[in-house]
This record gives structure tokens, sequence and C-alpha cells, in this order.
């Protein structure tokens, strides 16, 4: 398929706008080097995307279990509040008083998503999951300096964590220390033990943690920590499987993240744009970052935060998405929100028994809203390994889970359903599983000629990172 | 209560079998019993679909917004063609992940290949990412792009968004970099302050262009300045104005970053936005974020994948450059979509109406007194001075026109090709009404 560039021709123009109709003026010093960008008229242009899309799986296409992704139900009645002229036509520097709505958003947002976690304030600002780590962790920097804590710089964080956990320890001037897992997959609790200390500054830890399954030592986890004067932090990521039936403030965290393009069924557009709000408890509200909502009589306002660490982006973060994330935890409710994460850890289990005579869990049940497989012994057996069966997944329509993570596991595949599969897809999506398990057996050359029917078969990627193609060049 | 489960009850008793439990509750057996809510969850209650519509819809009647639009500072108002929309919206874009696995993602691939072309084009520089935050977290990462042991101390000019210099100070207060803040001389970058300022130890000067002021920096100069000194040079700039002034890669940038947000997304209270990052082929690998490359599949064909994923935090962990994961893909996907339907012509004529009828304004402005309190060039935004801001703008604002903002010295104002000189002109009558009115 070809590139936007090299289609139409240089006379083909939109009529998008009329002519000025006030005198020209032109710049004293104007570019020298000739912008090229795409000439094509409307027609093949809204044919050109029409292509493209349909080269792209998504929700919408069909079961797309990636763990750790939350990739649930995106509820149109979102997409329609988020594009409201009353939001969308909203100019972020007018004056507080004619943005009365939107500053009810923030806040109502704050206080349901602070009830949820059972946080005491939360700044909407961050734009992303990493984004709010990175916050997070400046809160906690902020904390102990303010106590004069200087030589608390160390970040705890299990080998089993996310990439941008320890990524974000150190965009915070943190250092990281990393613990070994258990054989549960769960924290050592005894390596926590012996990695505390008076530069202890915290521990970055998720719950249920990257392999699915609830730490039951949670609440000697974080009395651990603060017990050595640190503070717990919570990658909001996988609480899916604990929404509105246990709250990470009850679990001994101090501040939280949330991703509202995971739990809060905001949708993942290819990527982004995301929104990673961070919540906190009372000892750490000084230090979100501001301008934060503040009800003042009857009125919404700005307040900056005593001592705030600044803003971590421009305005008020990615309010659309926080629109969409609102009208959802409306929707949802007081029943709803619970509801939704008992019956996503209802849908892991059910697959989990359902795949577990054909392949190995890495870890026993009963899991959480994901759980993890790990195809190693398949892999020795048959050559076949994590990496066939999710190519292989593709010519069966569906997305396949998350590979090769968490790294404690070898030839992990990361199923999460999510609570909006119905029973109907989650079973024939196992009877494709166990074809291919099958296939492994009996004919593992076929699974790795995979994927066969996709727009692509399977890419270079290192000859792509050998020899950077980054743009089309018009030369 | 609202719900988008659509299991029924007895798919569930047969689930629970299955699994060997016979409750819900069964299923959370690791979790303390005190810590469990059983429902005691302090929200009100689920709405059907209608309800929570109008609810929302009520809570959005009380935003007010304005048909003409006279304030930008870092928030622009253009004209969004019905055809950019109408792709964007399009389920299987607005639905799908990050496109990790290739083979089922071309579509989001080659549009955001698409996009770092355009941002290429625009900048004039070698390589673009796939996007980042918004402009003011492109101009935070593009500082660590440019430290190293020796280089240490980043600057910014103090023309720059102030939200800008705010979100660079708090990422500085991460990576304890000291952040020095070069003071202006008539609303521009003083010069030879800046030739003060940088040492040896200087990582990069950063300006934005045209700034804060809407003044038109002389960016080779600062180039030239920033690079005798050993540091590396940035430009933020607003993408519009690269399509009629001299681009970042004239100047001698080595980094280029900005806010895509005028590249057709809405102004929406501030965001989502889309923040890009441009360099030269020197600095690849120093690039934050995702980016898009071309290779081939097994069969020759060619095709797009995410690439020099070395850099990044899912396979460097503590030692990645950056820690971002998510980027604004849909918005990028977004202004690739609007620079489409623009092509060169639209954009140039996007570029030099904003900047034409800045200039009509302004001159109108004068001819009532109201005088601009720089010198410079401007491109589409200028202040001029008001010693009574509060009382013109509520006067402009009972005509339903938002105007500048205020600040330090006076009122920044900002037109852009959506205003019509007629209403321009209304503008003027408002102002000059109220004015004689005092």
């Amino acid at each position: 398929m070809s590139l936007i560039f090299e289609k139409g021709c240089n006379d083909q123009h939109l009529t998008l706008l009329p002519e000025c109709d006030v005198p020209v003026v032109t710049l004293s010093s104007t570019r020298e080097k000739e912008l090229h960008l795409p000439h094509v008229c409307e027609n093949d242009l809204t044919r050109h995307y029409t292509e493209l899309a349909k080269k792209v799986h998504g929700v919408n296409d069909g079961f797309y279990p990636l763990g750790s992704c939350t990739m649930k139900y995106n509820p149109k009645v979102n997409e329609a509040m988020a594009s409201l002229p009353g939001f969308i036509n909203v100019h972020p520097h007018q004056d507080p008083s004619t943005m009365q709505g939107c500053l009810e958003v923030i806040n109502k947002a704050e206080e349901y998503l602070c009830e949820i976690t059972g946080m005491d304030n939360m700044s909407l600002q961050p734009a992303a999951g990493a984004h709010g780590e990175f916050t997070g962790l400046l809160l906690i920097k902020a904390y102990h300096l303010k106590n004069g804590d200087t030589q608390r710089t160390k970040i705890i964080v299990p080998d089993s964590a996310h990439g941008t956990n320890p990524a974000s320890a150190v965009m915070a001037g943190l250092t990281v220390v990393n613990i070994p897992s258990g054989e549960d997959g769960c924290v050592d609790v005894e390596a926590l033990r012996a990695a505390v200390g008076p530069d202890t500054a915290g521990l970055m830890l998720t719950n249920p943690n990257t392999v699915g399954i609830f730490d039951k030592n949670i609440l000697e986890i974080t009395q651990i920590v603060h017990d050595a004067g640190g503070l717990c932090y919570y990658d909001g990521a996988n609480l899916n499987a604990v929404m509105g039936v246990v709250r990470p403030g009850d679990m001994g965290f101090d501040v939280i993240h949330l991703n509202l393009h995971k739990t809060f069924s905001t949708p993942h557009g290819g990527g982004g744009p995301g929104s990673g709000p961070v919540g906190c408890k009372s000892i750490l509200s000084e230090f979100l970052p501001g301008p934060v909502v503040k009800k003042d009589g009857n009125a919404y306002v700005f307040a900056t935060p005593e001592n705030s660490i600044g803003r971590v982006k421009n305005f008020y973060g990615n309010f659309t998405v926080i629109v969409k994330a609102l009208t959802y935890v409306m929707t949802l409710g007081k029943a709803g929100i619970p509801e939704a994460s008992m019956n996503a850890v209802l849908n892991a289990n059910y697959m989990m028994s359902q795949l577990k005579d054909t392949y190995d869990m890495a870890y026993e049940g009963p899991c959480m809203h994901e759980f993890v497989m790990t195809l190693e012994r398949l892999h020795d057996k048959t050559g076949a390994s994590a990496l066939d069966i999710a190519k292989g997944l593709l010519d069966h329509g569906i997305h396949p889970p998350t590979m090769y993570f968490p790294l404690i596991v070898h030839e992990a595949l990361m199923i999460e359903p999510t609570e909006t599969e119905s029973k109907e897809t989650m079973d024939h999506v196992v009877s494709v599983f166990k074809e291919l398990h099958k296939a492994a057996v009996e004919n593992p050359e076929s699974l790795h000629a995979a994927p066969l029917t996709t727009p692509v078969r399977r890419l270079d990627e290192v000859g792509a990172a050998r020899n950077p193609i980054l743009r089309f060049s018009f030369e | 209560m609202g719900s988008y489960v659509p299991t029924t009850d007895s798919e569930r008793a047969l689930m629970l079998k299955a699994i060997g439990v016979s409750s819900m509750e069964d299923l959370y057996c690791n979790v303390p019993a005190d810590m469990m809510l059983n429902g005691n969850l302090n929200l009100p209650n689920g709405l059907s679909e209608l309800e929570v519509a109008r609810a929302i819809e009520k809570i959005a009647s009380k935003n007010k917004t304005y048909h003409t639009c006279l304030r930008g500072a870092g928030s622009y108002r253009h004209f969004i063609p019905a055809v950019v929309k109408s792709v964007v919206s399009r389920e299987e874009l607005v639905t799908a992940y990050t496109p990790y696995q290739a083979e089922i993602s071309q579509g989001i691939l080659q549009a955001i290949f698409e996009f770092q072309t355009m941002i290429c084009e625009i900048t004039g520089m070698d390589i673009s990412n796939a996007s980042v935050y918004d402009g003011a977290t492109a101009a935070a990462e593009s500082i660590t792009m440019c430290k190293d042991k020796k280089h240490t101390k980043a600057y910014v000019s103090a023309t720059t968004d102030p939200q800008v210099i705010e979100t660079m100070k708090t990422y500085c207060f991460g990576s304890d970099t000291e952040l020095i803040v070069i003071p202006a001389k008539d609303g521009r970058t003083d010069k030879e302050a800046l030739k003060a300022a940088l040492g040896a130890d200087a990582a990069c000067f950063y300006v934005q262009q045209p700034n804060y002021y809407g003044l038109m920096e002389d960016a080779e100069e600062l180039g030239v300045i920033t690079h005798e000194a050993g540091a590396k040079y940035v430009m933020g700039v607003n993408p519009i104005a690269c399509a009629l002034m001299k681009t970042p890669a004239e100047c001698g940038a080595d980094i280029a970053v900005g806010d895509g947000q005028p590249l057709g997304l809405d102004i929406a209270f501030g965001g989502p936005y889309l923040g890009f990052m441009a360099c030269t082929t020197a600095m690849m690998r120093k690039l934050p974020g995702r980016i898009v490359g071309q290779t081939t599949d097994v069969d020759g064909k060619i095709g797009y994948v995410l690439t020099l994923s070395a850099r990044e935090q899912h396979i460097k962990r503590e030692k990645a450059s950056s820690n971002i994961c998510s980027n604004q893909a849909l918005c990028a996907f977004t202004a690739g979509v609007y620079l489409t339907a623009m092509g060169r012509t639209g954009l140039e004529g996007v570029a030099t109406q904003s900047l034409s009828k800045a200039h009509y304004f302004a001159s109108r402005l004068e001819e009532l007194g109201f005088k601009r309190v720089h010198n410079g060039e401007f491109f589409h935004e200028f202040v001029t001075e008001c010693s009574d801001a509060k009382g013109m703008l509520a006067a402009l604002e009972a005509e339903g026109i938002l105007g500048g903002l205020p600040v330090e010295g006076g009122i920044l104002w900002c037109v852009t090709e959506m205003v019509s000189k007629a209403e321009l002109d209304l503008a003027i009558e408002t102002i000059k009404n109220w004015k004689e009115g005092v």
C-alpha cells in the first residue's frame, strides 16, 4: 500500500479556507527548504485512511486479551460526552468562572477515584501511567526532602515490575534496588526485609502483581517499608482486579497512579492519549502538581498545593479522556464498579480452568484478572515458542496476549480477558488455543510460518533497527 | 446500574462450577477478609445511558464558549476540516492498542510513519518520534537528551511559555539538573545575557519561536551563540508558523520540539494535545518515546514496525533514557490527517491568514490608542498595553468575544484564520465603545 505522499498530484487540494480578507503580510525571513506535504483530493484522502483503518485490529474487531492492558469495551456514550461542544470549545485560559463545568469534571473525577482507591487527594494532570509514576515518585522525593531525609534515595522494585517502574524512579533522581520474587511470583518478604534501611525512599508495587496474583502478605509488606521510614507506591495498572472490592489505600499504599485507559474504559487510540491520575494520602497532598480544583462555597476554583512539586505538563491533564472516565464511573456507580472487577476475575479464572489441562500455568490459581502461561516445556519439546502461538492466533483474528512479560516467566503469555467478554467468546478462544497447541505438537513448522492471512507477515525487526528508515524521503 | 458485563447469572454459575469454587468472593481468598469492602463504596448509584448523558450534558452546559476567540498562549483555535474528525473517529483506530503486534497494526504504524515524515518536513529535521504527551513535556525531555557527564546545566529563555518553564523545572527537580532562565530584553531573549551565562558545562539552550509574546526571535544568532559555548540548541516551535518562518533546522537546531495542538486538535480545556520531538541524525538514539521504522516482511513486502526499542523502558528499564510508554497516537494520527487535508498550500494559507489578521488587528488597536508594548516582528500573537484589562475583556465578553489573555504589562492577543475581518472590526467597535464610555 502506498504512502499518502505517493498519491495525488500537486494541483489537487481541498477547498477549506476563504480568501484572506485583510491585507496580506509576510515575514521578513522565511523558510528556504520547500515544504512537502500530501496533495490529494478529499475523495482519495478518505480512501487512503479507510485502507489504513482496515489494516488495524481494535477491541472493536475482536478478542484482545492483553495482560496488564485491560482492553475492555470502550463505551460509545463516553465518546459522545467527550465531544460535547460545551467541552471541546473551552479555551483552557478562560476565567475559571466561565469553565465551571470543566472544573466540576475534574473535581468529581478526583472525588470518585479517591473513593475507589482509598486516597485523600488526586491530581488529574499526568497524561499517562508512566507520567503518573514519575509524578508519584517526585511526591515521595519531596516528602523526604522536606523531612530532611536527604539520604533516602532508594526505591525498591520487584523484578516482576513493568519497565516503566525502574525507569520512572531514575527519572525522579532515585536509585533502583531490585528484589527477587519468590517461587510463588509474589514479593519475597525476607528479601524485602533485607533490602529496607535508612536509605529507603519507598517501594513500588502493583497488587495484584504482574503475574496476576494478589499478594496475601500485602499488609506485612507495606508495614515493613513504613517501619523503615519509606513510603509505598501503588502501580494501578492492575486495578481492574480489585476496583470497588479492595482499596490500595487499605493495603497500606501512600501514593498511587491510575490508568484511565485501562481500568476506566477510555480507548487506547493506537497507543494514546491515556491519562494517569496520581492519588495520595494526606501526608503527600501538599506536594501534588498544581493547579488542583477545590470547592469554594458553590463555586469551583483552582488552587496550588502549598509545597507543590510543580506542573508536570501544560494545562490540566488529558481532559477529554477524563470526561470519558467520569462518564464510565457514573454509569457503573456503586454496584457496577465492583461488578466489573469481580467479573474480570471470574473470566480470567474461567479461561485458566479451561486451558490448564493443555497449557502449563506459571502459577497455581486462583488468579486475579489475568493469568500467565509458560510455554517453556512446549518450546523445548516441539520448538514452537510463545511467539509462534501468538502469531498463530493472528490467523484466527484474535489479538495475541501479552508476550514475554513479566521477565520472571519464560516463554510467557499473559492473558487478561476483562469483564466485557462473553462466555461464548471465551469458549471460542479457548478452542483456538487448544487447536494451536495441537498444531505445535503435530506440525510446529506451520506455526513458524504464521501469520499467513494478515496484511503483512512476520516483519524483519532486526533489519529495521540496524538500518533505520524513519521517514519517507522526497528526494 | 449501568453495566457492560454480558455474562448472565446462569453462565456465571456454570463458570464458577468449572473453576471449582462456589462464589465470586471465593476468588478473592488471598485478600485479608477485613480488607474486602463488601459493597461499602460511597459512590452514587449507577445510571442508565440516558441518565448519564443528561447528567454530563448538564455539567457541560455550565461552561461558556465563545464564537470569536482572540486568546492563544499555548492553545490555538484553528479551523478543523470535517474530514479530520470523520476519519479519526473510526473504531479500528480509536480502540486499537499500541502496535506491538505489527502484522495487525499496519494502519496505525503507517499513519505514524507518515506523521513522522510530516514533522520532519515541517521542522526540517532528520528524525521525528511518534509523539509525546505535549509541547511542555517534549521541552523537558529534550534536556535529558542533551545532558552528559560534562554538560550538566540547562538554559531556557524567559520568553518561553511559563507553563513550559514550570514543567522543565519539575523534570529538573527529578533529574537534579540546574535550570537557568536567561532574561528577556524588550520581549526577546537577551543575547548578551545568554553569551555571558553559557559555560563549558552548558548542556542546552531552549528558545520558543515565535516566543510566548508572539515575537520572532533571532533564532539563527541564538543558535550560533549556543553552539559556540559547546551546548545543544533546542527550539520549541509552533508548527503552523513553520510553514512560513525559517525552520529550526535552518536555524541550526539540534532538537526541535513543540505542541501539535494547532494541527487539527480541539482546544478542549487543555488536552489531550500533542508533543512532537524531532532531531538531527546524530541525536537519533537519544530520542525518547516510540519510533516507527520501515522494513520488509518474509515475502519482501514493505511494512512498518516500532523500532530502536533498545532506547525504551520495556527493554532498558532503569537504563532507559525516559520512562515514557504511552504516546499521543490518536492525536498524532489526527495531525497527519489535518496536514493531509490542508496540504502545503492550505497550511501556508492558515499561517498567512493568522499572521495577516493579527497584524490588521494590531494596527486597528493602535489606532484606538492601544499600542504594542514590544517593538519586534511578530507572528500571530502580540501584547498591547491596557491599564484596565478586566474592563476591556468584560466588554468583549458581553459580545461573545473571548479577548486576549491578561499578562503583565497588558493583554496578549492571538488571531487565527478562524476570525473574519468582520469579527475583528466588531471587536474594535466594542473596544472603542467601551473606551469612550469609560
